[in-house]
């Protein structure tokens, strides 16, 4: 690992090189907001965004994708994107929720669809400048992270403080110009690292995310989960936009040959209706507030069970903002469990 | 995480598999049996695969022949969404697609070995129950006394009939039908599942219980099983969810923290006892 320091503008030539040599994805302004795209141009590159309105999954598990083409009354056989790309402008919290992903499509059953993308990614992270108006990430112990990229960025006012990560990080970096970073340079890099640890948090989490696992364990039948969902709207966005939900449906297409398809994936959510409906009508989990609980046990007791007791929400506050009736903000559900259940 | 790289098998991608025989049961069940293409598989009872149609779509369904069978791999099919339609319309010479076999949990041919073993059926859940049955039937020395429950809501949803008709004949086999509903036809006993059980209370006496059915049934059957003391450890249920991947990935068949395509299809009852959603 190497530390470096490149101006701004350097950062820049940096950043058109890449271009020049491979597909970039980066961080630009889309109307008033941000998200993800194909970058042409280092003018274009916000790295000073708040939020994106995508989370950089989309990248590694599309919305929709082809897993395998088939023939009618023959074999199938796999279709598996490979192309590299670089992925500038991550921050921290999503960098959490890719490692999060990692380790979900690598365990047991390893999904070479979702690896063979990740492994051509060359991630590079950027600490966060500007708050958004719902991440709580420092709650969620997410403001920062020390691992997950190939290079991070920090911007310490003219210049980024360039870490070098990875051996991918090292290939990208060697195509900067950049100087080997002072003791200054790291100094700034801590202070913004401490104001981010407290500052991205307009939602505060009353209780330390370790302690969601227990707090659930005797919330099963509070009355929160029917009261927020009794004006939910089953639309499914904050599945739609959370950066660790990876529920997908499975759907043939056959081509107008009606001899050939394929067979492909696409998101699936499971605050929808129907999403545990089997045929024949009968459905698993047919009330809103089911659902509605479903998703926030998966994401503090469920999924952490398989990932080491990572909270699988990351603070990033995409649902608050997506939810049209304003229920989604799991801080606002755990808090209340918190002063209704105490945390003892 | 670069390891991944060497990720070669492709967990979604099926195998083709010939239909051997396509039988109609009666309007709404298919029997079908069908070999791999590649001659490979290995299962234990209880294990299902995906079986895909091309351009329909797939869908997880129970093997429901024996591993001790080596004439082909049986499924009985109801006609219910697209791809179990499609599979009705499977002639032999057919070509599907095959995942699997998939579930980590299965019959507990093992654990049994030795005991009596009770198998209570609801309608189509003694599709998968098949497996179990014959696996017992083929190693018929190695088990204690068996018990066969069957309930089927009319006659005219019977399916297997022959088969039902040669375990009512076997000396070394209990088998007990009835129907929720009789008609004209019907001569045997009229009633729901649960009122059977009575019948094999010295089977029962530490037996291992097998049940798969309908969703309504288990709560009944468990609550019959339960005046007869048997140890939730010993009671076993298959149960059915939304599929889509079968490999623990795609979340519709998750039960709680529990997902039915890794973790099941069979579960014991004592591992299920705490999941408020298993029923």
């Amino acid at each position: 690992m190497t530390t470096k320091t490149i101006s701004k503008k350097a950062f820049k030539e940096f950043v058109n090189a890449i271009i020049a040599a491979e597909k970039v994805i980066g961080v630009q302004a889309k109307g008033e907001r941000f998200d993800f795209a194909e970058l042409t141009s280092a003018d274009d590159l916000r790295l000073d965004y708040d939020v994106t309105l995508q989370a950089p999954k989309k990248y590694f598990l599309p919305p929709c994708e082809t897993l395998m083409t088939f023939e009618v009354g023959g074999g199938y056989q796999s279709h598996i994107a490979d192309e590299p790309f670089v992925l500038l402008g991550v921050h921290p919290y999503d960098v959490v929720a890719i490692a999060q992903m990692d380790e979900l499509f690598s365990q047991n059953n390893a999904d070479v669809h979702y690896l063979k993308r990740r492994a051509n990614a060359t991630i590079v992270a950027v600490d966060v400048v500007t708050a958004s108006k719902n991440v709580f990430a420092s709650s969620m112990k997410t403001a920062t992270t020390r691992t997950g990229f190939d290079i991070l960025l920090t911007d310490i006012g003219n210049a980024y403080v360039m870490e070098i990560a990875t051996e991918k990080g090292r290939k990208l970096a060697a195509q900067a110009t950049a100087t080997v970073a002072s003791a200054d340079d790291l100094a700034k890099r801590e202070s913004i690292w401490k104001a981010n640890e407290k500052g991205l948090n307009k939602h505060p989490l009353e209780v330390n995310p370790e302690y969601l696992g227990k707090l659930l364990d005797k919330a099963y039948d509070h009355p929160v989960w029917e009261e927020k969902a009794a004006t939910c709207f089953s639309c499914g966005s904050c599945n739609l936009v959370c950066p660790t939900c990876y529920c997908f449906n499975v759907q043939d297409d056959v081509n107008w040959d009606l001899k050939t398809g394929q067979r492909g994936r696409a998101w699936d959510g499971c605050l929808l209706d129907g999403f545990a409906k089997v045929a024949g009508g009968h459905d698993f989990r047919k009330k809103r507030a089911d659902r509605f609980r479903h998703r926030l046990y998966r994401k503090a007791k469920y999924v952490p069970a398989k990932i080491d007791g990572q909270i699988a929400c990351v603070g990033c506050g995409r649902c608050v903002g997506a939810c049209l009736p304003d229920i989604a903000n799991p801080v606002s559900v755990y808090n209340r469990l918190v002063d209704d259940l105490g945390i003892g | 995480m670069c390891e991944c790289c060497s990720v070669e098998k492709d967990i979604y991608l099926p195998q083709t598999a010939t239909v051997q025989e396509a039988r109609i049961l009666n309007a709404t069940e298919i029997f079908v049996r069908f070999g791999m293409d590649d001659g490979n598989f290995d299962y234990v009872p209880g294990q299902f695969v995906e079986v895909s149609i091309a351009g329909i779509g797939e869908a997880p369904l129970t093997i429901a022949s024996s591993p001790t069978f080596t004439g082909g791999i049986d499924m009985v099919v109801r006609r219910i969404g697209n791809v179990t339609n499609a599979i009705h319309k499977l002639r032999p010479g057919d070509k599907i697609g095959i995942r699997g076999p998939l579930g980590n949990g299965m019959y507990p041919v093992a654990e049994a070995r030795g005991r009596n073993v009770v198998f209570i059926c609801g309608g189509i859940g003694l599709v998968p129950q098949r497996s179990f049955i014959n696996y017992v039937l083929d190693n018929r020395d190695d088990y204690g006394d068996v018990a066969i429950l069957l309930g089927t809501k009319d006659p005219s949803q019977r399916f297997l009939t022959e088969e039902l008709e040669a375990w009512a004949r076997r000396k070394d086999v209990i088998f007990i039908e009835t129907v929720d509903k009789g008609d004209a036809s019907w001569k045997g006993k009229v009633g729901v599942v649960t009122t059977l059980i009575s019948e094999i209370k010295d089977t029962l006496a530490g037996a291992v219980v097998s049940v798969c059915g309908p969703p309504i049934m288990y709560k009944f059957v468990l609550m019959s099983l339960a005046e007869y003391n048997i140890p939730a450890d010993d009671i076993y249920l298959n149960l059915e969810r939304k599929m889509k991947c079968g490999v623990g990935k795609c979340g519709h068949c998750q039960i709680n923290n529990v997902y039915v395509c890794v973790d099941g299809p069979v579960f014991k009852y004592s591992d299920l006892a705490t999941l408020p959603e298993a029923i």
